[in-house]
């Protein structure tokens, strides 16, 4: 697989080029628009862009004031920022009025290395899931980013964007056909299905990969929707599969996990495991040692569907 | 101001008060004595020729907003909706039932002219400075009003959007204290002393006028200034008393915060109010 930009960068570049059809798009910043990438968007477009400064509560605030008047707004801070600091401001002045902020988080997951835990958004998932009338959408690599950014302009309801900061590699390199809340098959399989999201999509695909030598079938979804997630797909792959592993850059709790065992359990209960962050805070280190400590990596996916298989 | 003109927005007060009583009373709930403190100054804005406003056409992009960041004050908004005929004055009594949309705190989805969602404090001046920046960027006449409680200033977000509405020069918002002087556990001196309030608001860049907010003229000629004002926000503290003017009633308890008057204490009030 070839690296592609971050998903940061290539939301950036998409949310600079909707400026050019979409007047009524306005991007509010908390001074990290160099972080963010909405800088690309800054330079187009400088009278529609505000950098409140670093006050996400107000930043929350003000996007849902100018969503009121008519404006389209797409606002973009750290995950963790964003997500934990400015929590109700984004329940009551965007979720509960149900107006149309985009929410973009980036830095999101344990990638981001060295800055350490701070700066770690690794629950920003499960928070905007909990935002009745939020879509959440985490894209796994340039192309899909992309096309995530054109169809949440599509929709005038909130939604959360989850951006990671590292380069991701191109698994979309011919074209994505990207709807949102439907999950992309990026490899059939009889014998277990990988789920994922974000950077884990092309660890469950090289996962795939190694358990492919060891004679195991495994197929292997973008789930880049979490809400509202893929049910029938989700079914499909628990009646015709009978085995899913989900793996995702994000705490166990709450996150992709949590939402395709609900629907699974709902539907076609089957056995399951989990890649993720469990119950822990990570560390400052290089974003490939913390993934590998941390247990985020193809190898992690390996064990856990293996562990499946061998029940 | 003409004497004619003071009697209609004096006899416009007193219904107003009349609805906020007789609604929480009956709703056995709500928050009275918070409400009566700003009537003056919803009745300037929206009978004293201040506000532009349709109530026929709600969604009127170039309207003046007024947005009550007290959310709690929602009987005082229902009742000045009403008055000034967004829709009946019968739906008032509805007050906080189930089915309702004269919700304990506003809702802006299911009332027309309610403008934010409020109820969480400190968030409505941030939502105004979006609002006057959109009208900026529009160049909308649109003027924004954000009445805020004194206690509700103690949260952190009201100084970060009295910050960036300097930033940008937003001399179409204006921020309305209604200091009353209590909140919910004591008096605001008590809790979070943040006086003087004036000086406090010109540090952050704006525009500020303390008054006695239970004056109608002076309410009306500060909102006047406040229009005149250009380069920089404004700010009007107005000097109220909770529960006013029944606060002689409430003597054992001049705070009297969310609670409503009992069925006989309510008698009593509608009978000064008059």
């Amino acid at each position: 697989m070839k690296m592609g930009k971050s998903v940061r960068e290539a939301f950036g570049l998409a949310l600079a080029k909707l400026g050019e059809a979409n007047p009524d798009i306005v991007v509010v910043d908390g001074d990290v628009h160099n972080s963010t990438r909405t800088e690309h968007f800054a330079k187009k477009f400088p009278e529609r862009f505000f950098n409140v400064g670093i006050a996400e509560s107000n930043l929350v605030g003000i996007g849902g004031g100018l969503a009121s008047s008519g404006k389209r707004v797409w606002l973009a801070s750290f995950a963790a920022f964003v997500m934990c600091n400015a929590y109700d401001q984004l329940r009551m002045s965007v979720a509960f009025p149900c107006l149309d902020v985009k929410v973009v988080g980036t830095h999101a997951g344990i990638s981001i290395g060295e800055d350490g835990p701070s700066q770690m958004g690794i629950e920003d998932v499960g928070l905007a899931c909990s935002l009745p009338n939020f879509t959440v959408v985490v894209p796994a690599d340039e192309p899909s980013t992309h096309k995530a950014v054109e169809a949440l302009n599509q929709m005038k309801t909130p939604a959360y964007l989850r951006a990671g900061r590292p380069n991701v590699p191109v698994l979309y390199d011919n074209g994505c056909d990207f709807k949102l809340g439907k999950a992309i098959q990026l490899r059939p399989g009889k014998d277990l299905t990988i789920i994922a999201n974000g950077l884990m999509v092309a660890a469950a695909l090289e996962a795939a990969g190694q358990l492919a030598a060891k004679g195991i079938d495994a197929r292997v979804l973008d789930m880049h929707t979490v809400k509202p997630c893929d049910d029938a797909a989700i079914r499909a792959a628990a009646v015709e599969t009978s085995r899913i592993v989900v793996a995702e850059e994000h705490l166990l709790h709450g996150g992709l996990g949590s939402v395709v065992t609900m629907s699974a359990a709902r539907q076609h209960p089957v056995p399951m495991r989990f890649v993720g962050l469990k119950d822990t805070f990570a560390e400052s280190g290089k974003p490939e040692e913390l993934l590998e400590k941390y247990g985020l990596t193809a190898k992690d996916i390996v064990h856990a569907a293996l562990e499946l298989m061998s029940r | 101001m003409t004497s004619a003109h003071r009697a209609d927005l004096e006899a416009k007060a007193k219904r107003i008060r009349r609805h906020i009583i007789t609604s929480t009373t009956a709703a056995g709930s709500g928050h009275p004595t918070s409400s009566m403190s700003a009537v003056e100054i919803a009745v300037a804005l929206y009978f004293g020729g201040v506000l532009r406003y349709d109530p026929i056409n709600p969604a009127w992009p170039q309207r003046d907003r007024f947005l009550l960041s007290k959310g709690h004050a929602a009987p005082l908004l229902y009742a000045v909706l009403a008055e000034a005929g967004y829709f009946s004055p019968d739906l008032v009594p509805t007050l906080r039932q189930i089915g309702s949309p004269l919700e304990g705190h506003p809702n802006m989805r299911r009332l027309p002219g309610v403008e934010a969602s409020t109820g969480s404090l400190g968030q409505g001046l941030s939502i105004g400075v979006g609002m006057a920046l959109a009208a900026k960027l529009d160049k909308s006449p649109a003027r924004v009003y954000v009445v805020t409680g004194d206690g509700e200033i103690g949260e952190g977000q009201v100084w970060e959007a009295a910050m960036s509405a300097s930033k940008y020069k937003l001399d179409n918002l204006v921020a309305i204290v209604d200091q009353n002087g209590y909140q919910q556990t004591g008096p605001t001196a008590e809790v979070l002393d943040l006086r003087p309030l004036v000086p406090r608001f010109e540090a952050f860049g704006w525009s500020a006028q303390e008054i006695n907010g239970h004056d109608l003229g002076e309410v009306l000629a500060a909102l006047k200034k406040a229009q005149q004002t250009k380069g920089r926000p404004s700010a009007l503290i107005a000097r109220t008393i909770k529960g006013y003017p029944i606060q002689n009633l409430l003597t054992s308890d001049p705070n009297h915060h969310g609670k409503p008057l009992t069925k006989e204490e309510a008698d009593q009030a509608l009978a000064q109010i008059g």
